[in-house]
């Protein structure tokens, strides 16, 4: 059993460590911690960080530098960004630069910001990256330079690096990487090598193009899915219609007779077809009768989750956060507004369906090929069930077909699958086990159905005295057989992230929580928490402004002195976007501003109204992330992020009816299209901080900027997700 | 055995006639440029060009593909449509996870064929049809504009 905390020093929080869980992995536990807030925002103490860049950098005698990237690029651009900041501190010639991604080896490879884990998510490639790979580049680079030092017999301090090229001025000498590595890569690695200052940077902060953009307009890159290793054969499973359900017995005869199948298992989730390639592994499931057992599992509707919930929340629940006392406060208000907020299951579908191919090698071991998310926790999954050590499960990290979090789970669940079909298999030819789009997005693991309810109350002069919150929803971690040593006084801290800790000037206030606890596998979704937190808070912010007689904008600046770097997005996505500006009848402009995972964003949203629609026109986002490694990274994230929210806003919904989920492809589970896209604009917040994540921040403003821009062009106040524009009259 | 032309080449195909042309790609040819995204043809991820138009693999039998017809693919397309279009998607850092963009690419190459200077409405009818989850659309449609302007 690991249970060990990195001799990480991170920096005095002024809030307490919020994410501070286990993650349970079959036979193993492993502490996984993540400091959000400002102590992800300032960085890791740096003389804590030790980096070896034999981990991190390979350099060829034919100049190529190779970058290892200990991170899933899903594609959020990492291994451009990761790439970057070595690149940068080694003084690499760019085009020279190239990149793979790591084995799993937490020894390593460890997200810094998880603990012993190796793992992506929380927006915490960079952020746990900046010093590691800074230190890592410079420490390759001191060894160059001492290679050269020795060879031409003149002092370090003469030698300058640049473009890959070692240069000696005074002697006119100079030597290309390759012609130094060997020699360089004999001598002892630094302790503490000198970084770059800002203003020595050549290659952080510019506009470089992406690392992957040939491969992935060529159809060269790999994905999972696009493993073939010699003699393998595909599986499909038949899994329980309603979540719990387990298989009572089955009937393959059918199944076998299909042309191309192979054989036909059971494992713990289902039963697998396996076949000579998808398409016959998916006829043979489809002729296979399976009778459920669905005596533990959950057959309730969505509905009467969220009726359930509804009743919760009228009780005060645990108190995630109190300060002041509400309660009072409001008896006291001259005008109090109550409100509630529902919010659907919701499927991460990404466009990669889940899927992994294992094989056994000569010496014993297994190969395993996929978009790994968290390789400590998968690999240890999948040596437990194959009865080996980890070291023997290697992990082959491939590109992601997106992710927005489904591939990472504390269960390992398409992994660990994987492995036991291999098992069940007799672990003769490889196996790819492929989830079908109506696997993915059926399968679970989705953001959580939460409920909020909120009174909030003004005095006569519109100031808020007291704020009353209520939420209910399943926690992510609670319910694992770990609930006892993850949760905090019964409060999972992914769950209320972004209200519980909301950084507006409130007095009298209070959070607390109801934690569901349906049948329904639930998982962090792009942005976790503050993909309902944040809706809430600048929804009610917005109303609370419109009931002062307030403007929206200047009424939230009111409530941040304590929070310059929100501020700071707010002014400037405002003053781009025009705000204060009359718009045309029928059109309006909301705003909505929230810190996630380290990272400031605000948004200004112009929507046009028209029957029983809306149409959102344009998106002015500000982004404060510290340094901007990769601006056109950045803002492309925030696109995406943009086009990837839209649906959720306007239609997703994943229901639940007698506990079998109703929507099982794109058709009723529509993601934005190209016509529906607004425009998008980002502007960058210049800044010398230590940069943090931008993979989620973009999402949690988007929804209440849309619902906030309604309320401009309409009167209508929509506050559930997703927006019912049922009743929206035309300009 | 059924006999196919993929990108130029015969192949001899040991597949069910009734077999998508999609997994003929992946699994029988191993061209897995094409992608699987949802096999109702929702998403246009596996969208490859017969006789120079666009259509969904998923949705095309292998004994709907004439033995006289061309099927081209992410892998082998060509011309210089295709190259503008590959240029101006990696000019503009279009792709994010880049799962989706071999069916873009292919149907913006087939808008191009037939319409030289499309219009924002003109991109939205052809490309709706492809999915893309990272939500990069703001750049497909600035790609393609820039790639009519290099090919004007």
């Amino acid at each position: 059993m690991l249970n060990v905390r990195r001799p990480i020093q991170t920096p005095p929080s002024p809030r307490p460590n919020r994410r501070g869980f286990l993650v349970g992995a079959g036979a193993i536990v492993v502490a996984f911690r993540l400091d959000a807030g400002p102590a992800r925002a300032a960085g890791l103490d740096p003389a804590g960080i030790k980096a070896d860049p034999n981990a991190f950098v390979r350099i060829g005698a034919d100049d190529t530098v190779t970058v290892v990237i200990k991170h899933l690029d899903m594609g959020q651009g990492n291994t451009t960004g990761l790439a970057t900041i070595l690149a940068d501190e080694l003084g690499a010639d760019w085009s020279r630069v190239r990149t793979e991604f790591a084995p799993a080896d937490a020894s390593r490879y460890a997200n810094l910001l998880m603990g012993p884990i190796q793992g992506t998510g929380g927006s915490t490639a960079v952020a746990n990256s900046w010093v590691q790979l800074r230190k890592a580049g410079a420490a390759a680079r001191e060894m160059l330079v001492a290679a050269a030092s020795f060879q031409w017999r003149v002092p370090v301090a003469e030698i300058t690096v640049a473009d890959g090229i070692v240069r000696h001025a005074a002697s006119n000498r100079q030597a290309r990487f390759g012609e130094l590595a060997a020699s360089a890569a004999t001598l002892p690695v630094p302790a503490e090598p000198r970084l770059k200052d800002p203003s020595e940077w050549t290659l952080i902060g510019k506009p470089l193009a992406r690392l992957d953009s040939k491969a992935k307009t060529d159809g060269s890159a790999v994905y999972a899915l696009d493993i073939r290793r010699p003699g393998q054969v595909t599986a499909v499973i038949a899994r329980a219609p309603c979540f719990g359900g387990t298989v009572e017995s089955f009937d393959a005869a059918d199944a076998r007779k299909v042309p191309g199948v192979i054989d036909v298992v059971q494992v713990p989730s289902g039963v697998a077809v396996i076949a000579k390639d998808t398409w016959s592994a998916m006829q043979g499931r489809k002729a296979l009768k399976v009778t459920w057992d669905e005596s533990a599992a959950e057959t309730r509707s969505s509905e009467a989750i969220l009726a359930e919930y509804r009743e919760k929340a009228g009780k005060p629940g645990l108190t995630a956060s109190k300060r002041g006392e509400p309660e009072a406060a409001l008896k006291g208000a001259a005008k109090v507004i109550e409100a509630e907020f529902t919010f659907p299951y919701l499927a991460h579908a990404a466009m990669e369906p889940l899927n992994a191919t294992i094989e056994k090698a000569g010496d014993g071991g297994y190969d395993v090929y996929a978009g790994f998310q968290f390789q400590t926790v998968e690999q240890a999954t999948m040596a437990a069930l194959l009865g080996v050590t980890p070291d023997k499960v290697r992990l082959h990290t491939t590109w992601a077909g997106g992710s927005f979090g489904r591939r990472a789970t504390p269960t390992a669940d398409y992994a660990a699958e994987t492995a036991a079909v291999f098992k069940a298999s007799g672990e003769t030819a490889p196996v790819h086990l492929v989830w079908t789009r109506e696997d993915d997005m059926t399968g679970g693991y989705y953001r959580p159905s939460v409920f909020h309810k909120v009174r909030a109350g003004l005095d006569a002069k519109g100031a808020i005295v007291g704020w009353d919150h209520v939420m209910v929803g399943k926690s992510i971690m609670i319910g694992s057989p770990f609930e006892a040593m993850i949760v905090k006084d019964g409060i999972d801290a992914t769950t209320v992230e972004g209200a519980s800790d909301t950084p507006y000037a409130l007095a009298a206030y209070r959070f607390g929580v109801h934690n569901g606890r349906e049948g329904v596998p639930v998982l962090w979704w792009r942005s976790v928490g503050h993909s309902h937190t944040a809706h809430v808070m600048e929804v009610m912010i917005d109303d609370l402004a419109h009931a002062a007689g307030a403007d929206p904008v200047a009424y939230r600046l009111g409530l941040l002195a304590g929070a310059p770097r929100l501020a700071g997005v707010l002014r400037l996505a405002a003053d781009k976007a025009g705000w204060g500006a009359a718009q045309p009848k029928g059109s309006g402009l909301g705003v909505a501003v929230h810190e996630s995972f380290g990272s400031y964003v605000a948004m200004v949203a112009q929507v046009s109204a028209a029957e029983g629609h809306v149409k959102v026109e344009r998106i002015v986002a500000a982004v404060d992330v510290g340094v901007a490694v990769n601006p056109d990274v950045i803002r492309a994230q925030v696109e995406g992020a943009v086009g990837f929210a839209l649906s959720s806003v306007l239609r997703n919904r994943i229901t639940l009816k007698d506990g079998q989920v109703q929507e099982a492809n794109f058709d009723a589970y529509e993601p934005t299209r190209i016509s529906e896209m607004p425009k998008v604009e980002v502007h960058i917040v210049s800044s010398a901080v230590a940069p943090t994540g931008i993979g989620e921040p973009g999402v949690p403003v988007l929804a209440p900027a849309i619902a906030n821009a309604v309320f401009a062009a309409t009167g209508q106040r929509l506050r559930s997700l997703p927006l019912d524009l049922s009743g929206t009259k035309g300009a | 055995m059924p006999q196919i032309t993929i990108n130029g080449v015969p192949h001899a195909v040991d597949a069910d006639p009734d077999t998508p042309l999609l997994w003929v790609l992946r699994d029988h040819l191993t061209m897995t440029g094409t992608k699987y995204g949802c096999g109702i043809g929702q998403c246009g991820a596996c969208t490859v060009h017969l006789d120079g138009q666009p259509v969904r693999a998923c949705q095309t039998r292998l004994g709907d593909v004439g033995a006289g017809q061309q099927v081209a693919t992410i892998e082998g397309v060509s011309g210089r449509v295709a190259q503008a279009v590959q240029t101006a998607w990696r000019k503009l850092d279009v792709v994010q996870c880049g799962y989706c963009q071999s069916g873009q690419i292919m149907s913006a190459i087939g808008l191009l064929s037939s319409n030289a200077r499309p219009t924002d409405a003109d991109i939205d009818g052809a490309m709706d049809g492809n999915i893309c989850r990272c939500g990069t659309y703001q750049r497909i449609r600035a790609a393609i504009h820039e790639a009519a302007r290099s090919l004007a």
